[in-house]
């Protein structure tokens, strides 16, 4: 073995669902990182860990896969970083994790993982619910039959860690148990394997454990054609139901927390530029965003409460036959709900589709799906323009205008789903092959884990992108000053003005004016940005607390019905986020279909409008 | 025995593989294998979708696995 000049690696592979991000998580407890979306080719999620000697080790957690025969991108970052093909240094030690509940079937990868030449220990993982179910083993003979370390281990419950982490670690040195194991051919067939699998078993297990009941039982309703629809359907509406009532309060502490802020801030800094410059473009430029933060965390939670529980695989399995009729998977489900929150946590769940061209169609519509940003226009202009009578029961129309945005967008991602299917993305329709995993409780540390992540990456977006277009917007809109004893407005003699004139014809037939375009413009780079640089435009002076009110108000005088309509169904299609584009470029791997969607969704989103606007003004709106 | 194809079974009825045939999908049927649906292996199935009854849901190896009935019927299986 080599020497290590730097910190060695250590590499958990296994099944999916076999609870390897939860032993990641028990070994490396806080200190991990996932890699950002933008320039990073390979979501690597790694962390370290202190072994008893002091000795300290990286520890990378692969995707989960069932063979090194990969069959989607994401198995095939698992398959390169194992054979050592990938840009990053292979690993010192591999961590097999099998579920112990299940050894018949993980144990055919740890034979396959075995088989690498790199020094390999196994994790007995999920092993109390094992001995729960009457499992008992012969850890001995299983060690002498695989050849290699077995250590059980409780990882919700951090059990065997130590243990584990101590021969992984004792392999480093020169000469580590695990180079001179006894090793059979790497590239057994599969089903030989299964059948040095059933051998193994035969000579390690005292006793066989007794079938889950559970997960059957729960099933019987959770996948019932009628009760688990019924059931879907109630989940899938309780979560939009929480994301707007439960991100209530915690957003208005936000909003009150940015006005004390910009209040503050007058009160500090001697008026003039700088002042103005901090306040009107920062202040309220990354405080306009910042106010969604609960929103993106709710749904987050569910989504990935939904996950760790096994749900989510059901719901793909319910959705399978209608997903279906416009030529996706049943696996699209999941990514396309992702969007939801987000078009980028969406297109990267695609991972999980096998075949490119249904992973490719994914891409292209689940930027249709209406993601959070467009929540701050969409209220802007729905509390602006649309009255809160009741329809029916408790049902209002500024809720139900909100819902059919929502369903517009759904369709329009499944009708061009449809077309994509058909005509550039036409061909057989891939096949369906996903296990539905055991039920169990979902980890509150894995899920706690993953919202701190995605809190982190919205937060340094808004530190970053956001921040860097709110100042632009802010000095486009200030500069050149107005000639004194002017009776324009400022707005009018600056940069904005001047760009938002040049581009006036193009939209006006959509019922916009100048100022929309110029609000526009900023909202090609980031959706939410526009409510803020309209406010901006319209130069409404308050700040923070009751900005959007006051905003509202504004516009309410200003446009007419039929530019909001028309607005808002712009909103429903237009492609406009520059993260997206990255993300896209980076899975697509080109420039190509990116450039497809942005002009696509473009043409998509001006016929829309133009339509709406049209229709509004012959229906009076005008 | 008599000999049927997986996709053929109807809700919980039991059956085992004898063979697992190519399916149309090169590496499909190395997939199905590898996820424990191979010759000897024991299998039930548990659940069928809605609308329909496709996809299904299989037990086998300890693992649930759903797949279509189109691509189930790749498998052939006999009678316990």
């Amino acid at each position: 073995m080599t020497e290590h000049a730097q910190v060695p690696m250590i590499a958990l592979a296994g099944n999916p669902n076999c609870g390897k991000t939860a032993l990641f998580n028990a070994i490396t407890g806080g200190r991990q990182r996932v890699a950002n979306y933008p320039g990073v080719t390979v979501e690597r999620k790694e962390g370290s860990a202190r072994v008893h000697s002091g000795l300290v080790v990286n520890v990378l957690d692969l995707p989960g896969t069932y063979s090194l025969n990969a069959r989607t991108p994401d198995e095939a970052i698992t398959r390169d970083v194992l054979l050592g093909s990938a840009s990053v240094a292979r690993p010192e030690v591999v961590v097999a994790v099998a579920d112990a509940t299940n050894l018949e079937r993980s144990l055919g990868l740890i034979l396959e993982l075995r088989g690498l030449g790199t020094p390999t220990v196994l994790a007995l993982n999920m092993m109390d619910l094992a001995r729960r179910r009457g499992l008992e083993l012969d850890i001995d003979a299983l060690e002498r039959e695989l050849g290699i370390s077995v250590i059980p281990t409780v990882a919700v419950r951090k059990e065997g860690i130590r243990e584990l982490l101590e021969a992984a670690a004792g392999m480093l040195a020169p000469g580590g148990a695990g180079a001179s194991a006894a090793r059979p051919a790497g590239t057994m067939d599969v089903r030989a394997r299964f059948a040095e699998v059933d051998r193994i078993l035969r000579a390690a297990t005292k006793r066989r454990a007794a079938p889950t009941l559970w997960t059957d039982r729960i099933d019987r309703t959770l996948v019932h054609p009628f009760f688990g629809t019924v059931i879907m359907i109630a989940v899938l509406g309780l979560m939009f139901q929480a994301i707007f009532s439960w991100a209530a309060a915690p957003q208005d502490w936000i909003r009150a927390g940015i006005g004390y802020l910009s209040q503050g801030a007058t009160a500090v800094l001697p008026s003039g530029p700088v002042q103005r410059l901090i306040v009107d473009g920062i202040i309220a430029g990354v405080g306009a965003v910042l106010v969604f933060l609960p929103q993106i965390l709710l749904l987050f939670s569910f989504i990935l409460l939904l996950e760790d529980s096994g749900y989510m695989a059901r719901a793909a399995f319910l959705m399978d036959r209608l997903m279906g009729r416009v030529g996706l998977h049943g696996r699209a489900f999941i990514p396309l709900l992702s969007s939801f929150a987000c078009a980028i946590p969406g297109i990267m769940a695609t991972r999980t589709i096998e075949n490119p061209r249904d992973r490719l169609t994914t891409i292209l519509v689940a930027p249709l799906m209406t993601c959070s940003a467009r929540l701050p226009v969409y209220a802007l202009l729905i509390g602006a323009f649309i009255p809160n009578t009741v329809v029916w029961g408790p049902l209002r129309l500024q809720g139900l205008v909100m819902f059919g945005l929502y369903l517009a967008g759904i369709l329009a991602a499944l009708a061009m789903a449809a077309l994509f299917r058909r005509t550039i993305l036409s061909g057989p329709r891939p096949p369906l092959l996903m296990e539905l995993p055991t039920y169990k409780w979902p980890s509150l540390t894995n899920v706690a884990l993953g919202l701190v992540e995605r809190a982190r990456l919205f937060l340094r977006r808004a530190g970053t992108v956001i921040l860097a277009l709110s100042v632009l917007i802010w000095f486009l809109a200030s500069y050149p000053k107005p000639p004194a004893m002017s009776a324009e407005p400022a707005i009018h003699f600056s940069y904005a003005g001047k760009i938002g004139r040049a581009i006036e014809p193009a939209l006006r037939p959509l019922g916009f004016d100048w100022r929309v375009g110029v609000a526009l413009i900023p909202g090609f780079a980031a959706r939410e940005v526009m409510v803020g640089a309209l406010a901006t435009v319209y130069a409404v002076e308050t700040t923070g607390e009751g900005r959007e009110k006051s905003l509202g108000a504004v516009l309410a005088r200003d446009w007419s019905v039929a530019t909001a309509l028309s607005l808002l169904v712009w909103y429903v299609f237009a492609f406009q986020c520059l993260s997206t584009l990255a993300v896209a470029r980076r899975e697509t791997n080109s420039w190509r279909w990116p450039g497809f969607m942005l002009f696509s969704m473009t043409a998509l989103a001006y016929l829309g409008s133009l339509a709406t606007y049209r229709a509004a003004l012959f229906f009076g709106l005008g | 025995m008599k000999k049927r194809r997986l996709g053929e079974l109807k809700k919980g009825e039991r059956a085992t593989i004898v063979r697992v045939t190519e399916a149309a999908e090169t590496g499909l049927a190395r997939r199905m294998l590898e996820m424990g649906l191979l010759e000897g292996s024991r299998v039930e199935l548990v659940h069928e979708a809605p609308f329909g009854g496709d996809p299904v849901a299989v037990r086998a190896r300890g693992a649930l696995i759903a797949l279509r009935r189109n691509e189930a019927n790749f498998i052939e299986v006999a009678d316990d």
